[in-house]
């Protein structure tokens, strides 16, 4: 287990900078992980999505696939890709404080 | 570490379920890791993205060693279609869609679909014959070009 400072929190995470506390998961955090993410601002779209993922995750225990987030009208398949470039499941489940999403789809 | 990969090529091109499923994985996981990915489907691959077949896409029951049963069993009407429907039903629960919505699923994400011209020709296909998401068709050369400085996998 590794700890990062982010501001005045300090955070644990594994060595691929996942939350492994999402209790200590805040929404300054969420900003700043997007930040090392390339997304430079966290819009109501991004948050949908965060919040979803998260409910998902404590109802479920694992972080939602982008099928089922798709499914459930959160977002299109499309828009997720264009707001969370670069890998839309692991980048998003990051800022959301998750773990790395654990399926092959 | 390791360079990344930036960019995949894959050929799908066999029609039945494990001919299409680990393309389609392969695709929409490489667009989930940000790899530019594209989609080639020849021969009878090409059921997966003809409008008429790819949500009838089946996994073998006869000569396929696989499926551990004997080939006796899997002549027998409506064998594949069980095996099938049951396969169908765990993917759903492990969130791999059926063929047509993965198509759109992995087209959304970004990766484009091409059909192989020659393949086209034999069977006497058009355009029309294919689903939207489909690019375009192209012959072996245009994939060399677009698959250029990337890797190339065949299924």
């Amino acid at each position: 287990m590794q700890q990062k400072k982010i501001g005045n929190y300090t955070i644990d995470v594994d060595n691929e900078g996942f939350l492994t506390n999402l209790t200590q998961w805040n929404k300054d955090i969420a900003a700043a992980i997007a930040k090392e993410e390339g997304i430079a601002e966290l819009t109501p779209a991004h948050w949908r999505v965060i919040e979803f993922m998260q409910k998902d995750f404590k109802e479920n225990g694992a972080v939602p696939t982008i099928r089922k987030i798709n499914k459930t009208g959160v977002i299109s398949t499309k828009e997720l890709y264009e707001i969370f470039p670069g890998g839309p499941a692991k980048k998003a489940a990051k800022i959301a404080g998750l773990t790395k999403p654990a399926g092959c789809v | 570490m390791e360079e990344k990969i930036k960019k995949v090529s894959i050929i799908i091109s066999k029609g039945g379920m494990d001919g299409v499923y680990p393309g389609l994985i392969m695709a929409n996981g490489a667009r989930m890791e940000g790899i530019e990915a594209s989609l080639f489907f020849t021969f009878f691959g090409l059921d997966a993205i003809i409008k008429k077949r790819m949500g009838k896409i089946k996994v073998a029951t006869v000569g396929n060693p696989g499926m551990h049963m004997v080939s006796l069993l899997g002549v027998l009407p409506g064998m594949s279609a069980m095996a099938t429907a049951m396969m169908k039903k765990t993917m759903d629960k492990l969130d791999i869609p059926p063929v047509p919505e993965f198509i759109e699923m992995v087209y959304d994400s970004g990766c484009k679909l091409y059909a192989c011209k020659a393949s086209v020709d034999m069977f006497k296909l058009k355009k029309e014959d294919f689903c939207p998401q489909v690019d375009s068709i192209i012959t072996v050369g245009d994939f060399y070009e677009i698959a250029a400085g990337g890797h190339i996998i065949f299924t």
